[in-house]
């Protein structure tokens, strides 16, 4: 989920109105984008009055300070995370400033938040920002003192002499500061001098979260603003035979039915809307409409045939993704050989908040208020979609009613620039949860075949793990090259994440061509290819009559942080102390985003099945901005994982899935949660991701819980704990 | 359509719509209190609750005809200022991630807490299963609302 733009030409700052008289604005001459360096600008030395462009700091003459946050805040915390990287060089609190969120445009650069990158991509580049100002204040508050500026410091938004204790507030700093160089590179931090980095940050969203004031895409308005309510077809290709809308014209309050398109990456769907001055009458008047589909030749899809194929395509090679020594020898030598299957279903994301999204369009321009993931990719989207300049898309993120991963495939935001174009009005299109539940995009159901060889004293010699899938980057940008190893699908299994020391390895692809919409769901094909992978891992450390945890450390021990991971999480599981009968542990390590997270499950039997008592889980995400909403984060994967484990798949028949809502997609609750346990490994290492590693190893660990409890082990998700 | 008188927040609003016009889109789109969310439309996930003549119930699935001049309270009534118990436990504990469920959550617990002032884990259970977080917030939503209980129980027992 991580692109990088290769073609940004060092140009000049676009003006940004809203400001006026002198301001201190802290920007950058090239969008950064994940790991670029980027110089950072004074961005008022060619502009009149201070008035600016891709600021992520701006310091007004009255002490206004405005931080800019390019990562969309989908609940994972960027709206913390993300300035707070600024503020702790900037030697400001978060309650000093206002946090805006990025509007799209090219020159923030990356605004994606996926792929877990938002603090991978920002930690250097932030950080220096609002260290370069704070030297430039430093600077500009000792030539009027007349002092060294080693004998300033910066502190909650003021620049103290050190001898007298006398203060000057940033703001009355900033019209001299602003007419200095701007250092290269600034002097950052020392961790253990930081003051909001790596310590539990309130994060200032969640006061607006308690008593409905934060303003998620569905509660966005303008005047005159009409609601569409869109039938499309239940078969992902089929088209609009005919259709009767005269008992929907009927419905009070709608105001047009016509023939809209849903544009996804791979291919427009036909469909009707329904236009009306407020949602229910809409709703009402779909209900209301009659559509024919013509399915086409995708009326014929099911999920049995689907994995099927994936089966006879197992057979096959594929594309060798990695090799090292000769797997197919020692695997014929070895004197024990397991070969197993596994698989895992087609899923949706079902945020909260179904798709929404409200456009604008007029003449040669279009304004969107909608909750999306990356509204960079969106303005490029857009701008190709009405042929218009990217500079005249301007996209107003609002907070996001969860995602996933959903909210960065823009269908339902083009539906809405479709109709708004064809009404010349501004319309907002909802989703209902039918929608969102039944027409994807999907995690993409796939199959892990794995083999492996142990010799007489029970060692690995030979590993074989070959990923048999749909292709996301296939699917959606026709980017793979035909033969060849989808690098993405191969997530979080090879040596440099998953680094078993095993002498004979090899990892295959094999793609399987599907026309069921798909994208990238939290943690991707880690979530995925980590069941199967760790499922037999522990499947060949029962066959060596090898403790589960100890089998993996001894594997790992050329693995430091991964060993330590599982050290600490052999002593906080209790691992090694007895359970009482009627109970037992599972334990499953993965590296996804640059982090290593591990979980022991614990589960028990009761009358009606099996009950996941506890989750214990270790993460080393390296250094944390902040530490408490890492935990968060993982006990979100902790939930979202189960429930990807035990509740509803999607399957499809007919051309159709079969899933609707929440009584049939059902997703775990309140009652059926256990407890959980969050330990984060304390280091300096760079960071890592945390939105997304905590989820790969929660089925395998609970599986391979429920093998050392019953015996049974599980190779296809999802299963129900009551009929194990 | 017809016209419709509606006590919400302890205000009297009146509305023109077809009868059968779910209470949740007239709270949003009439008199345009957003907190409350449209989830799912049939009473599954919660994220529409409203308090009703002191009951938490699913506004997507109520027509507004039958609530006329009943007391409706929603998030924006629970209190002025987020003093709420409840309201300070769950920014102290840190629950909402995304957030979009969380006004049907609060709404949820503060008629346990109404009804059960010292509520167990198995009293919450009962009582919260009907509402989803898709973002898995329940072990902290669980401890606010314990948090929320004891600092009600401790201010009761100081009057």
């Amino acid at each position: 989920m991580e692109r990088v733009n290769n073609n940004l030409d060092r140009r000049k700052f676009l003006k940004m109105s809203g400001i006026t008289g002198a301001a201190l604005a802290i920007g950058f001459n090239i969008p950064f984008s994940n790991g670029g360096n980027a110089s950072i600008q004074n961005l008022n030395s060619d502009l009149p009055n201070g008035v600016t462009l891709n600021a992520f700091i701006i310091i007004e003459k009255t002490g206004k300070i405005t931080l800019i946050n390019p990562r969309p805040d989908m609940g994972q915390g960027s709206f913390q995370a993300v300035p707070a990287l600024i503020a702790e060089e900037l030697e400001v609190s978060l309650d000093q400033v206002e946090i805006k969120n990025s509007d799209g445009s090219k020159k923030y650069g990356s605004q994606l938040s996926g792929g877990s990158s938002s603090i991978r991509g920002s930690w250097e580049p932030l950080r220096k920002a609002g260290a370069a100002a704070k030297e430039m204040l430093i600077k500009a508050a000792s030539s009027k003192w007349k002092i060294k500026e080693s004998d300033c410091y910066a502190l909650e938004g003021k620049i103290f002499d050190k001898t007298s204790k006398r203060s000057l507030s940033y703001g009355a700093l900033v019209e001299e500061a602003a007419k200095l160089e701007v250092p290269e590179n600034p002097k950052l931090k020392e961790p253990k001098d930081f003051k909001l980095l790596g310590k539990d940050g309130k994060r200032p969203d969640i006061p607006l979260k308690v008593d409905g004031e934060a303003v998620f895409g569905l509660d966005y308005k303008v005047p005159g603003m009409l609601y569409a309510s869109i039938e499309r077809s239940p078969v992902f290709n089929g088209r609009v035979a005919k259709y009767d809308d005269s008992k929907t014209k009927q419905v009070k309050g709608v105001i047009a039915v016509l023939k809209c398109e849903r544009p996804m990456p791979h291919r427009k769907s036909e469909s009707v809307a329904v236009i009306a001055d407020n949602y229910f009458s809409a709703i009402q008047g779909r209900k209301a409409l009659q559509v024919t589909w013509d399915d086409g030749e995708f009326g014929n899809v099911d999920s049995e045939g689907f994995f099927e194929s994936l089966r006879n395509l197992a057979k096959s090679e594929g594309a060798v993704h990695h090799e090292k020594g000769e797997f197919e020898k020692t695997f014929n030598d070895a004197p024990k050989k397991l070969e197993f299957v596994y698989e895992t279903p087609f899923l949706a994301h079902a945020p909260m908040e179904p798709e929404n999204a409200l456009a604008h369009v007029k003449k040669a321009e279009c304004e969107i208020w909608a909750p999306v993931q990356g509204p960079d990719w969106l303005v490029d989207q857009v701008s190709k979609y009405l042929n218009i300049q990217p500079e005249k898309v301007k996209v107003n993120v609002t907070f996001l009613g969860g995602a996933f991963g959903r909210k960065a495939y823009y269908d339902y935001v083009l539906e809405a620039v479709h109709l708004s174009q064809k009404l010349n009005a501004p319309v907002k299109v909802i989703w209902s949860r039918e929608d969102d539940t039944s027409l994807g995009p999907f995690r993409p159901g796939l199959i892990s075949a794995l083999k492996g060889g142990l010799d007489l004293s029970g060692n690995v010699v030979a590993f074989q793990h070959k990923v048999v899938a749909p292709s996301i980057q296939h699917q959606l940008y026709k980017s793979l090259q035909s033969g060849k190893s989808d690098g993405w699908a191969m997530e979080a299994i090879e040596e440099k994440d998953s680094p078993y020391k095993i002498p004979n390895v090899k990892y295959n692809f094999v793609l399987a061509e599907t026309d069921i919409p798909i994208v990238w769901w939290r943690s991707v094909y880690a979530s995925s290819n980590i069941f199967g992978h760790e499922s037999f891992i522990d499947e060949l450390a029962h066959a060596s009559k090898k403790d589960p945890l100890k089998f993996r450390m001894e594997m790992l021990k050329d693995a430091p942080r991964h060993l330590n991971v599982l050290k600490i999480l052999e002593e906080k599981s209790g691992w090694n102390q007895s359970l009482p009968s009627g109970k037992a542990r599972g334990v499953a390590i993965s590296r996804s985003f640059e982090t290593i997270c591990a979980h022991v499950v614990t589960v028990s039997k009761n009358d009606s099945g099996i009950k996941i008592e506890k989750v214990v889980s270790v993460m080393d995400c390296g250094m944390t901005v902040n530490p408490d909403n890492v935990k968060a984060q993982t006990e979100g994967n902790i939930i979202m994982g189960i429930t990807a484990a035990i509740k509803d798949a999607i399957t499809f028949k007919s051309g159709r899935a079969e899933q609707t809502n929440f009584h049939n997609y059902r997703v775990l609750r309140i009652n059926e949660t256990p407890e959980m346990e969050m330990h984060i490994v304390q280091n300096f290492e760079k960071p890592g991701g945390v939105g997304e590693p905590g989820l790969p190893p929660v089925a395998p660990a609970l599986t391979n819980a429920i093998f050392n409890l019953t015996g049974k082990r599980i190779r296809k998700l999802p299963f129900n704990l009551n009929e194990v | 359509m017809s016209q419709y008188t509606l006590d919400i927040n302890g205000k009297k609003h009146s509305v023109e719509a077809d009868g059968q016009t779910p209470l949740l889109w007239i709270i949003r789109d009439s008199v345009g209190l957003t907190g409350t969310k449209f989830g799912c439309g049939i009473a599954q996930c919660g994220a529409c609750t409203v308090h009703l003549n002191g009951n938490a119930v699913r506004s997507c699935s109520i027509p507004v005809s039958a609530v006329v001049n009943q007391e409706i309270t929603t998030i924006e009534g629970l209190s002025d200022d987020k003093s709420h118990p409840l309201q300070k436990a769950w920014i102290e504990h840190q629950v909402p991630q995304c957030g979009y469920c969380q006004s049907g959550q609060i709404m949820s617990a503060a008629i346990l807490l109404k009804n059960n002032p010292k509520p167990s884990d198995e009293d919450i259970d009962a009582a919260m299963q009907g509402n989803i977080c898709r973002c898995g917030t329940y072990q902290r939503i669980r401890k606010a609302i314990h948090a929320a209980s004891n600092e009600m129980n401790n201010s009761n027992s100081e009057r």
